[in-house]
């Protein structure tokens, strides 16, 4: 510790902070616009200047490191007059354009300029004036008012892990620019909205829609990944009118990715049902709440449930904990154990689904592996926490199909089929046992140890893995997309056991852990298995049947069998044609309820505004359904009510265990990448038109490596034809050598190719 | 322009060139002309006798050598600042990005007299232990550049670069860099940033390149003529360079004489020469006309008017007392018809187009100032300009990442300090108080 005086007031801190920092600690007040506690210090804007005495100069407070003995004075009549100057050399070339500016009114030069900026300008020349450029759909430039600050540049550089944008020109002619004929692509780009002190960077889809001092402040949690991002929502007339990050230092920092920004844009979409629906002659028909449910009270009541499971329950892995819990009472009531949330999974072992560790403890680890992951998509910020690791520690191993990881430091990175990921963790684990002498019971598994001849990259991996003291292994939402994932994930397991490392799972959907916590599928039975043995009546909660759930045909058929369909859904589409009825539920920011994170962090939250129409939440319609089908035990008045409930549920879940390796014949040849890109993840952000509007290229084309496109005698943007044992598309071709050999991938979730189902073998043909 | 034959002028015939001393032979700058006048002697003796590199920079204290790219650094003293014992790469740089108005030497020590540039990099190299070099070329002149890569390529190929120099065991790489014309990249954190392949802007300081340098390493950089320097003083001794210059500034330097004089050209003089004697040697003011002011060092030091001039002897000590510095020697001389408010127009053109843009009082205040100025001589000029401009001149210096919003300032403030009434019959007239005259 060393002792500095800060405005007279003796402190005694640690080496090597700024002064920036002390003061910000202490609550003193130091003007800045280009310092930002989580990125590198520029020390560009000069706004921080502080006097220090028996320095002749002021000095940056971002940027000088405190000494033995420093004397600061953020208060002199020196200090004031320098950063009075500063303010005023911003000023001079800066529009003052406030009253036009979206960021009127929670603008940081605008409120250091009442501080610090002269009430007259003494500047009468020409002012500057810079070209806007076109960025995307999501940010709106107004480069005149930029202060060349360089927040948004540094941000997408350090956080968004791609250099995206630049301060190109020198001197006057300095801005703020994308590559040529480039947009930023970045999920996290929205960010830079929050960075920019000023208007020049500013929200697109929000832009002159309301003032920021007519917007009441909510908090909630966001739902498209399972981070649980703290998020606020600005709300004017009961409309959400954006969404900004809530600083939650374990969980999101103070960043949020595009989704959880910009995903409000779909909750008022015009697929938005505001009252129950019933199907009628191939037409649907608005009715109201008491005849939706006397209709449904009808047609469940006619169902013979002294025989079990006669009815499939599947939900989204985005409902929450009480939405959750009341459907496995209601399911208990009507004598069905046959309900999942399972959506895309393949492997359905029982498991702990979570990360293994607090996320804010990923980055405390001495070595990293993981397998099998689209982190930018699936979780498109917990991404980032990877990517600063990695950078920072070299110590960081990937073994993936497509390599999105491509501006980090890896030790070492396996771009391979999902096929091989076996071999992979088998060599590991085989390297792993001949230094830890660790015993396995498995014969089967022992066998195949036996043939396995580690690579030098698994001699790498296992040795980062043995030669640290903390480490981890964290498997991918993909590793339950494909056949061998239990193998895979027991694999694992066994080495994580046998180095000591953390073992975590990265989940897919806001509520997955949650759900498998409330030990929602109790019997574990999939919802593959609930599809495939006929019901009488299916109820589906919260999802799109042919977007959301890997097999479109299954579903279809399944639903086509079944004498009665009960859809909960806040939206309505063709998606919906075998329902008979569909109930109008309210999405996330209408509903309050509980989600809980992948570090199990149980996360409440509250409606942030009141539900459209005369939709309902989830957790209301539920309890009504209970009472219509006078089951007992659900006279519930809040959402509190039932999460006590819930909680209780939760503490009797089993310990998980994980069944025996069972070879399984993977066919060689083709194999299929099915990603789901970061804003087709849901129902909600699908419907997000700004999110979408940048679709480029890519997206509606299937990327297969250069090197397999030449031995499949394909070239490069050619059209294609796949097919799989569901349906055949016709889709473009386009190069990219970030994906694994042998492969193809295809974007899941979109209009050109749900039809095709995910993980179905497929085979593609010139068209 | 510079006239190729000036630098015959050094005065004292016991005192012949340093840097520029093939400058006179034939086909100056081959290998084989450095041989015949003791070339690549002194770092062969180096390593023949492995004199350690305290033993050397204790030479080059006692030499008085001086930074010669503008700050004056006491050469000895930086180079001991590099640490001797880390383990890893070390870089030295030598900075020939001269871009200011007026500056033209270093690009005639490259055509002129390359070697001795090199065999100083070498000892330099020898000293800090560094095994690989730069030399920073402006990305204006091409064709010293590639006068350097011969030299480099003559050098290499007779093993004076490279793997064990001579066979005497000493690895080092010397690679030429040629900019692009940013005044900026002589700013040593920005020349590492731009060798890094980076835009080239300025870095915040601390660290220093000695400790956090070219990709984090320990780097030093010195201005071309320093560099040059060091071959020489190994072959006499630190103590018959200091006795050529005068106390505090030791041997010669070159002095690049621009402006109204009759023979423009490098002068390489003893230091502690009375200005007097160099503006004899160079022709004296041209046309006959009478001296108005000279600009000692660069547009970034201070300007002095001619009557401070004539008594001010050429030295850091001299030129201090003036209210000047050496800077890089970049001696323009006005004359009498000289317009004072066209030339600042003209200066503060300059710092304004090469302002990095990093820093805000520099980004501003270079644009700032300079259209206060051109409005001046556009004739249109307010009677508290003056004042603006002085303030926010102020306002810059001591304010900004690197110095260049210190040199901006520097014009400004001292030529209003010595030609007030100009500026003020400026903006009062109209018009050119040198108009009026004529």
């Amino acid at each position: 510790m060393i002792k500095i005086k800060i405005d007279g007031k003796a402190l005694e801190v640690k080496p090597k902070t700024s002064i920036i920092e002390v003061a910000d600690k202490v609550g003193i007040d130091i003007p800045r616009f280009c310092y930002h506690k989580k990125l590198s210090v520029a020390a560009n804007c000069r706004m921080c200047l502080v006097e220090v005495k028996n320095f002749a100069k002021p000095l940056p407070a971002c940027a000088t490191q405190v000494m033995e003995g420093m004397e600061i004075s953020t208060k002199s009549k020196f200090t004031k007059d320098t950063q009075k100057s500063v303010m005023e050399f911003l000023l001079i070339n800066h529009p003052l354009d406030c009253p036009i500016c979206d960021q009127g009114g929670e603008c940081d030069l605008q409120d250091t300029a009442v501080a610090y900026g002269a009430s007259k300008t003494r500047y009468t020349e020409e002012k500057r004036v810079v070209f806007d450029k076109n960025i995307g759909p999501l940010i709106s430039t107004d480069l005149t008012r930029c202060i060349q600050c360089t927040r948004c540049v540094r941000f997408l550089k350090e956080v968004g892990g791609m250099a995206e944008l630049g301060l190109i020109g020198r001197g006057e002619h300095a801005e703020i620019s994308a590559y040529v004929d480039k947009s930023v692509e970045s999920e996290l780009s929205g960010n830079i909205i929050d960075l920019c002190p000023v208007g020049a960077l500013t929200s697109k889809p929000f832009r002159y829609s309301a003032r920021s001092w007519e917007l009441a402040r909510r908090s909630t949690i966001a739902c498209h990944d399972s981070l649980g991002s703290n998020i606020e929502a600005h709300v004017k007339d009961n409309v959400v009118k954006r969404v900004i990050p809530k600083e939650n230092e374990s969980i999101n920092e103070c960043w949020i990715s595009d989704r959880d920004r910009f995903s409000y844009e779909g909750l008022n979409h015009k697929d938005r049902i505001n009252l129950p629906l019933k199907r009628e002659k191939n037409q649907w028909k608005e009715i109201d709440w008491e005849e939706a449910y006397e209709l449904i009270e009808k047609n469940i009541t006619d169902i013979d449930i002294k025989k079990s499971n006669k009815i499939g329950i599947i939900c989204s892995p985005q409902s929450t904990l009480e939405e959750g819990f009341l459907l496995k009472k209601i399911a208990k009531e009507l004598n069905t154990s046959h309900i999942d949330y399972r959506l895309l999974e393949k492997s359905f072992s029982e498991n702990n689904n979570w990360l293994g560790c607090k996320i804010d403890e990923i980055e405390s680890h001495d070595a990293i592996l993981v397998v099998g992951s689209n982190l930018k998509h699936d979780q498109p910020l917990l991404a980032h926490r990877f990517r600063r690791y990695a950078n920072k520690k070299n110590n960081f191993s990937i073994i993936t199909s497509y390599d999105d990881f491509y501006s980090t430091r890896c030790l070492e990175k396996v771009i391979v089929n999902p096929s091989a990921y076996i071999n992979y963790l088998l060599m590991i684990l085989k390297q792993v046992q001949l230094s830890t002498k660790y015993k396995i019971n498995s014969e089967v598994i022992k066998n195949l140890l036996k043939t396995a001849k580690p690579s030098n990259e698994a001699k790498i991996i296992a040795k980062s893995l043995l030669s640290n003291k903390s480490k981890a292994i964290f498997l991918g939402q993909q590793i339950l997309h494909l056949d061998d994932g239990d193998n895979i994930k027991l694999v694992a397991m066994h080495i994580a056991q046998a180095v000591g490392a953390t073992f975590g799972l990265i989940p897919g959907y806001a509520n997955s852990v949650g759900l498998n916590e409330l030990n929602l599928n109790t019997d574990n039975i999939s919802a593959d298995k609930i599809l495939s043995q006929s019901k009488e009546a299916y109820i589906m909660m919260n999802f799109d049947p042919f977007y959301d759930y890997h097999s479109p045909k299954k579903i279809n058929s399944a639903l086509k069998k079944a004498k009665f369909n009960l859809a909960i859904s806040p939206y309505i589409s063709d998606s919906f044609k075998e329902f008979d009825v569909v109930l109008p539920m309210t999405p996330f920011t209408e509903t309050s309820g509980t989600f809980i994170n992948m570090e199990k962090t149980i996360q409440s939250f509250s409606a942030v505004t009141p539900p459209a129409g005369q939709s309902r939440p989830g957790w209301k319609i539920l309890r009504v359904l209970a009472n219509f089908l006078q089951l007992e035990g659900f006279s519930y008045d809040s959402s509190e009510e039932v999460k006590t409930d819930a909680m209780i549920e939760m503490d009797k879940k089993n310990e998980f265990s994980l069944k025996d390796f069972k070879p399984s014949n993977i066919e060689r040849g083709l194999e299929v990448l099915n990603v789901v890109r970061a804003n087709d993840s849901d129902m909600i952000v699908r419907r997000a038109p700004s999110l979408h509007q940048n679709k480029n290229k890519d997206q509606s084309c299937c990327l297969i490596n250069p090197t397999t496109m030449l031995e499949q005698g394909l070239i490069d943007g050619q059209k294609i034809k796949i097919s799989s044992s569901e349906a055949e598309i016709l889709i473009n071709a386009k190069a990219d050598d970030n994906v694994c050999l042998n492969a193809v991938l295809i974007y899941g979730k979109q209009d050109e190719t749900f039809i095709l189902g995910m993980h179905n073998k497929v085979k593609i043909k010139k068209a | 322009m510079p006239n190729n034959n000036s630098h015959k002028a050094s005065i004292n015939s016991d005192v012949f060139p340093i840097c520029l001393r093939t400058s006179n032979l034939e086909d100056s700058s081959s290998l084989q002309t450095y041989l015949s006048v003791g070339g690549y002697e002194q770092i062969q003796r180096i390593l023949k006798e492995k004199i350690s590199p305290e033993k050397l920079i204790e030479e080059i204290k006692i030499s008085g050598l001086r930074g010669r790219g503008g700050a004056g650094f006491p050469t000895g003293i930086k180079w001991s600042f590099i640490p001797n014992d880390s383990a890893g790469t070390k870089y030295i740089v030598c900075n020939s990005d001269e871009g200011e108005p007026g500056t033209f030497k270093d690009r005639e020590i490259i055509k002129k007299n390359p070697h001795q540039l090199i065999e100083g990099m070498i000892i330099a190299a020898y000293i800090m232990g560094a095994q690989v070099g730069y030399n920073y070329i402006h990305g204006e002149i091409w064709e010293e550049y590639e006068s350097f890569e011969k030299a480099l390529a003559e050098a290499k190929k007779a093993n004076f670069l490279g793997k064990s120099i001579c066979g005497l065991g000493f690895d080092f790489e010397l690679y030429a860099f040629h900019g692009y014309g940013a005044y900026i990249c002589g700013e040593e954190t920005a020349l590492i940033e731009s060798i890094e392949g980076k835009k080239g802007q300025p870095r915040f300081k601390p660290p220093f390149p000695a400790t956090y340098g070219i990709y984090g390493r320990p780097t030093n950089v010195n201005n071309t003529e320093t560099y040059a320097t060091i071959p020489w003083i190994m072959q006499n001794g630190g103590g018959s360079f200091a006795n050529i210059g005068v106390e505090n500034s030791g041997g010669t330097k070159i002095f690049s004489v621009s402006g109204h004089v009759e023979r423009p050209g490098n002068y390489e003089i003893p230091m502690g020469m009375p200005f007097k004697t160099l503006l004899e040697l160079s022709g004296g003011v041209w046309k006959g006309r009478k001296l108005k002011a000279v600009i000692p060092g660069g547009p970034s030091t201070p300007v002095l008017p001619a009557a401070e001039i004539m008594k001010t002897t050429l030295d850091y000590d001299g030129l201090k007392n003036s209210g000047s510095s050496v800077g890089a020697g970049s001696l323009i001389v006005m004359d009498e018809t000289t317009c004072m408010v066209s030339t600042l127009k003209r200066l503060s053109y300059f710092f304004y187009e090469e302002s990095c843009g990093q820093c805000t009082p520099c980004r501003e205040g270079t644009g700032w100032v300079y259209r206060v100025i051109k409005r001046i001589v556009d004739g249109k000029g307010k009677p508290e300009d003056i004042d603006l401009l002085l303030d926010v001149s102020k306002k810059i210096s001591g304010r900004t990442i690197c110095a260049l919003g210190d040199a901006a300032a520097v014009p400004v403030l001292s030529f209003i300090k010595h030609f007030k009434d100009e500026f003020k019959y400026f903006i009062k007239n109209g018009k050119s108080m040198m108009d009026a005259n004529s």
